[in-house]
């Protein structure tokens, strides 16, 4: 994707934090990434390493408090917290809207699928009830629904998981929005569903040409959709790359520890090898280690990962890593790497 | 399992079909033979408020002293009362106080309390702090004494009557409905309306109230039948609705000097209440069990 100068969305040094009775947890801490107009970025991590509430708080979904948001969102050059709540409510759903994750329980059981799709275009496009529902139909159709006229008066308890998230996607695109933030789109639904998803999803992109941040722990999924990845850890970004470079070079361990947890089939039976896993758990965000997050668990660590917190190396255009490995490699001194790195 | 009937005017036929929830619902009340007859037992009083002037001619408040306090007979089903008036009328004419009292009181509450209650869960924080501890301070006190304890301020009378015990229903409804929108508003599809840009007032009106409903609709049963004890209490004490007006509890209360030589007078009345408030309670669990999927308590 070639890099137009001003970016759709550029978040910078965003950092959300909660106030919690147990104290101060940061959520998401110093996190910035642009994405450009009809570009496809992948937001990935392990679970509770502040992807969703990096995409919540673009939106400003959190409750504030306790939530506390701070930072720069800018949006078509806009800092979307600078925005009161009228104006960034015209913003969401209409020039940004939001893809959840479980399709069983973000539609609402008491409406029919159509009243929840015209919603969107009713709010913000000003389209009568007759025009809405009409347009509510032609969405379904366009996320592939079979019999659109008639599911369009269903409720969803009438729809399989698969229909609701095809449902949630039409909701999603009804007013045609610049960005999409699509919250582990798949997760949910079966292997197969999953790839009729991305499928769909990734022709109705290129079909009203919008940007999406993919968020998900699923690299294959990365590898068919995005075309370039950020991989988050403990509310940071570890590191940026596009998505070839990223799976033929990944510069951080952290990177190379997911890449070796993929499954392959077939792989055990050839090699004999176990399953790669990346030892330990994510540190609780109350009590971060000191020094570089992922030191604990990582297999190369060096003596000042457990001291100081790394700084971001940049590699090139949208390449950058926030290792101390990489930060000697390109430096003057040779690395000296530790043994075994485990604490 | 689809109908595939050709474009019909949007949002109008949503309701048909048995895969709305409404009529699901409605197939389960229907098997609740305690529900039902909790409800036609309402309905008989309902006929009876309505059709008041033509099941009973006569005026049921004009005294007859000369057929005073006489048992039931063919003449006088139910016998008659210290002043000779009819008791099967007075209770005919009573189910239409009975029943406007437990409607105004109903309506009162609902008024009230729905709005204050969604409000206070939904946005939580200083609004929730200051509705709740009103609502503590109103429930501190046992609903009647309340009720009780506002008439001795308002005075007495029909209009007083609905508005003391329908301040009493206030915090009731406010609880109810804060926690369930506390649930609620937690769900991933008001995340998603708010998500799309929607409204606060549309979120609150289209998203979480209708998921509130449930509860909120079995209360309403459920208090109505409290009105109606609440307002014949009152009726009793002699500070509810005023004589000659035809109230239940009111001539439970003045019939009650002669439980011995009279016994019908205080009885009959007696047994109006008690099925008035049973009905509108097997109604309501008969509401409960059969809206019970999305009841959250």
């Amino acid at each position: 994707m070639s890099a137009s100068p001003a970016p759709l969305l550029a978040v910078q040094d965003l950092r959300t934090r909660f106030h919690t009775l147990e104290g101060i947890v940061n959520a998401v801490d110093g996190v910035d990434f642009d994405i450009h107009r009809g570009e496809t970025v992948g937001l990935v991590g392990e679970s509770g390493c502040g992807k969703t509430v990096t995409a919540l708080s673009i939106l400003q979904l959190l409750r504030c408090p306790p939530a506390e948001i701070q930072g720069r969102i800018l949006f078509r050059g806009q800092n979307l917290l600078e925005l009161d709540g009228e104006e960034i409510r015209k913003i969401r759903g209409q020039a940004i809207s939001m893809i959840f994750q479980e399709p069983m329980t973000s539609l609402n059981p008491v409406l029919t699928i159509g009243d929840q799709i015209s919603e969107g275009s009713r709010v913000h496009g000003g389209m009568t009830r007759q025009k809405a529902w009409r347009w509510a139909v032609e969405m379904l159709r366009r996320v592939q629904i079979p019999e659109p006229d008639a599911r369009v008066r269903e409720y969803p308890h009438k729809l399989s998981g698969g229909m609701r998230q095809r449902a949630m996607i039409a909701m999603a695109l009804s007013c045609k929005p610049q960005l999409i933030l699509a919250d582990e789109p798949t997760t949910a639904l079966d292997v197969t569903i999953q790839a009729q998803i991305m499928d769909l999803m990734l022709r109705l992109k290129e079909e009203i040409e919008t940007a999406v941040v993919l968020i998900t722990h699923d690299l294959g999924i990365i590898a068919e959709m995005a075309s370039r990845v950020v991989v988050m850890y403990a509310g940071k970004v570890m590191e940026e790359a596009p998505v070839k470079e990223l799976f033929k070079d990944p510069r951080h361990p952290y990177t190379r520890g997911l890449l070796g947890s993929i499954p392959v089939i077939g792989r055990k039976a050839q090699t004999g090898r176990r399953l790669h896993e990346i030892p330990g758990v994510v540190p609780s965000l109350l009590r971060m280690p000191q020094g570089c997050r992922f030191h604990p668990r990582c297999p190369e660590a060096i003596d000042i990962c457990r001291e100081q917190e790394s700084s971001m190396v940049s590699l090139g255009e949208h390449r950058r890593v926030s290792c101390w490995l990489e930060a000697k490699n390109t430096g003057k001194e040779a690395p000296t790497r530790g043994q075994g790195g485990m604490e | 399992m689809t109908e595939t009937a050709p474009k019909a005017d949007p949002g109008k036929n949503q309701a048909k079909g048995l895969d709305s929830p409404l009529r699901r619902s409605w197939v389960k009340l229907r098997r609740n033979k305690a529900a039902l007859v909790g409800g036609c037992m309402i309905l008989i009083y309902a006929a009876c408020a309505l059709l008041a002037p033509v099941l009973f001619s006569g005026n049921p408040s004009a005294p007859n002293l000369g057929k005073s306090l006489e048992p039931p007979s063919l003449d006088q089903l139910l016998g008659t009362d210290e002043l000779g008036r009819s008791i099967l009328g007075r209770i005919i004419y009573g189910s239409q106080i009975s029943l406007l009292i437990a409607v105004g009181v109903i309506s009162f509450g609902l008024i009230l309390g729905v709005p204050l209650g969604l409000v206070s869960g939904y946005y939580g924080g200083k609004i929730d702090f200051s509705i709740q501890r009103v609502t503590d301070m109103l429930l501190a006190f046992p609903g009647f004494l309340l009720a009780l304890a506002l008439v001795a301020i308002l005075g007495v009378g029909l209009k007083n009557t609905v508005i003391s015990i329908g301040i009493s229903m206030v915090p009731i409804y406010i609880r109810l409905v804060r926690g369930c929108v506390l649930s609620v508003r937690e769900e991933v599809y008001v995340e998603a309306a708010r998500a799309s840009g929607t409204r606060d007032a549309v979120i609150l009106l289209r998203h979480i109230l209708p998921n509130v409903m449930v509860p909120i609709t079995v209360q309403t049963s459920l208090g109505m039948g409290t009105a109606i004890l609440f307002a014949a209490g009152l009726g009793f004490l002699g500070i509810g609705v005023q004589p000659p007006t035809p109230e239940w509890g009111a001539m439970l209360g003045s019939a009650r000097v002669y439980i011995f030589n009279a016994p019908h007078a205080a009885t009959f009345p007696g047994i109006a209440i008690f099925l008035a408030v049973l009905s509108f309670n097997l109604l309501g669990d008969g509401l409960r069990d059969a809206l019970d999927p999305r009841f959250k308590l």
